[in-house]
């Protein structure tokens, strides 16, 4: 009889909310299969890349010693990383203007335009579905060189595009311009879509030219959209790899190569695991930065807007 | 719908016309070299049109082999990326929306953190568990840390709070439990939704580069821009017609889908690119 006499009054708050227990066990249930995999490939790596990145770890595992922050402290000295990361704030300052801005011009065309928008959605945002070596492949072999590739060959120049190292970088930048700006455009179309009809409808009875509605109507509304792709532009050419690595492989002489192809030189190429995650969570930790100022930035707007 | 001439629209069309020109150049003049004669694919002054058209790069890069089997690879591992993600994401988003348990704020808002992680950060730590595990060269390597998408789940998130619960409590009246609820009212109510993730999911998937081609040294397990990426500097050398092939073959099912699916698609995309807003 002991057993019973604690029972009621554990039992009683219980019994009440008896649906509620059991959706408590069910909500953890919904959630547990992507918990587990979450945790184990993305939550865990990035723990273990941050011890790794205190160690002297190689690729086999070996030498696995504390070093502290040696490894940090050694990027920072280190004219390779400077360089790399040079490159990669280079290439996302390059990238990032044309992106915006030709997404929004891509955008505003073609949403006033009333015939052939398959043909559009087409040529604009086609090239984005292609994978990144199928782009790199394209423009490395046949865009490119000197002669018979399409630029040169059609413009009569003799520009090396991919060989000249004040204008690699350029290259890259034109590549991923044609490659990507196809997601901006349709972020941009969507926008557009969603403003709604009347505004125009009313400044038309006010006499507004289509210049006055684009300057006083479409820009201001699209200004939220705007610093929205900008982020994701940052952040998106920060992690900039693939077209670099397989058109240029971060030549010539190293004026094109990426921060995340030196942590792969390093850690994949050189073998130091260790010194590669100090590497890339320099990169993280600036991609972290950007990711949070767009929060702040989002969270300001909406204060202001209440 | 009256169709009003103006020559605001011409002056339109032509702008679009010629910048839609030079943005599907580089995908003609691949699928031009394609088809010309080996011989001519480097003739200077360029020519758009080889002395006949021949699909015999076609069958030499279909005849190796390696493209058919990267591609089933791609397509097998894109599939099961897709369907795990979006299964796995709308259960946990339906967990977090609608139920309540202990916790669940601070595992919100560990996951909600994830976005913040950018994959290519973690590919030492990644393949280092990899090899831990013994998963390298398989499918497995290449498919779970793909499913571990926080962004997915928190679109989810925010679209089942939307959904009115009246139809979910009208079920439980009824005496549905929680998985018929999900599965027979939720999942189907959400489809909208859930076709837009899937076809992102099934994009960014099948066009993956970095990891795929760190985790697969084996070429029965690589995926097709793996495996591409391989041959460029290996086997076809400076057979352009052939290389230009193989880029026509791993370019095109994406770009025929689109064509087929592009309301669909267009709206996968704005939707999941938006939704940081």
């Amino acid at each position: 009889m002991t057993t019973t006499v604690a029972a009621p009054a554990t039992a009683a708050p219980v019994a009440t909310p008896k649906v509620r227990r059991g959706w408590t066990q069910h909500g953890m249930v919904f959630v547990a299969p992507f918990l587990l995999i979450y945790v184990a490939f993305l939550v865990w790596p990035t723990l273990l890349g941050f011890q790794m990145s205190l160690s002297s770890v190689n690729i086999a595992g070996g030498n696995n010693h504390f070093v502290g922050f040696g490894n940090y402290l050694e990027a920072f000295g280190d004219p390779r990383m400077w360089h790399s990361l040079w490159n990669t704030l280079v290439f996302t300052v390059l990238s990032t203007v044309p992106l915006v801005f030709l997404g929004l011009v891509f955008a505003l065309l073609v949403h006033n335009l009333r015939f052939m928008q398959w043909l559009w959605r087409l040529s604009f945002f086609g090239p984005f579905l292609l994978p990144s070596a199928v782009v790199s492949i394209l423009w490395l072999q046949m865009i490119y060189p000197a002669g018979y590739g399409l630029i040169n060959g059609t413009l009569g120049t003799d520009v090396l595009w991919l060989g000249d190292p004040s204008v690699a970088m350029w290259s890259m930048v034109l590549t991923t311009v044609w490659w990507t700006v196809g997601f901006n455009f349709l972020l941009y179309l969507a926008a557009l879509q969603s403003i709604p009809q009347h505004l125009y409808e009313a400044a038309a009875i006010d006499g507004a030219t289509a210049w006055d509605k684009l300057r006083s109507i479409t820009l201001p509304l699209l200004g939220r959209t705007t610093a929205l792709i900008v982020v994701l532009q940052l952040v998106a050419s920060l992690k900039v790899f693939d077209q670099i690595y397989l058109m240029t492989g971060g030549g010539p002489q190293d004026a094109t190569r990426p921060i995340i192809e030196y942590a792969y030189d390093v850690g994949f190429t050189g073998y130091r695991t260790g010194y590669a995650s100090a590497v890339s969570y320099i990169l993280f930790a600036l991609i972290v930065i950007v990711s949070l100022a767009q929060l702040r930035l989002f969270r300001k707007r909406e204060e202001v807007a209440s | 719908m009256t169709k009003r001439f103006s020559w605001g629209q011409v002056v339109l069309l032509v702008i679009a016309l010629a910048l839609a020109a030079v943005w599907l150049a580089p995908i003609l003049w691949a699928v031009a070299t394609s088809v010309k004669p080996e011989t001519e694919t480097t003739k200077i002054p360029l020519q758009w049109f080889g002395s006949e058209i021949t699909f015999d790069a076609y069958a030499l890069v279909l005849g190796t082999g390696g493209i058919v089997k990267w591609a089933i690879n791609s397509t097998v591992t894109a599939v099961i990326v897709t369907f795990l993600t979006v299964l796995f994401s709308a259960m946990a988003a339906y967990g977090f929306a609608r139920t309540q348990f202990r916790g669940q704020r601070a595992l919100l808002a560990l996951i909600l953190a994830g976005i913040m992680v950018p994959p290519q950060v973690l590919i030492a730590p990644l393949f280092a568990e990899m090899v831990a595990l013994g998963l390298v060269d398989t499918w497995w390597a290449i498919i779970l840390p793909q499913v571990a998408a926080p962004l997915i789940v928190y679109i989810l998130v925010k679209f089942f709070q939307d959904v009115p619960p009246e139809l979910e409590q009208a079920a439980f009246v009824d005496g549905a439990g929680r998985w018929r609820v999900f599965f027979t009212i939720v999942l189907p109510l959400s489809r909208p939704v859930l076709a837009a993730v899937s076809i992102f999911t099934f994009i960014t998937t099948w066009n993956n580069f970095l990891w795929p081609f760190l985790v697969s040294t084996d070429p029965n397990t690589m995926t097709l821009p793996v495996g591409l990426a391989n041959v460029v500097q290996g086997t076809f050398g400076l057979r352009y017609a052939q290389i230009m092939a193989s880029v026509v073959l791993a370019g095109l099912p994406l770009l025929v889908v689109f064509v087929m699916f592009q309301r669909q698609i267009v709206r996968g995309v704005a939707h999941t690119g938006l939704a940081g807003q």
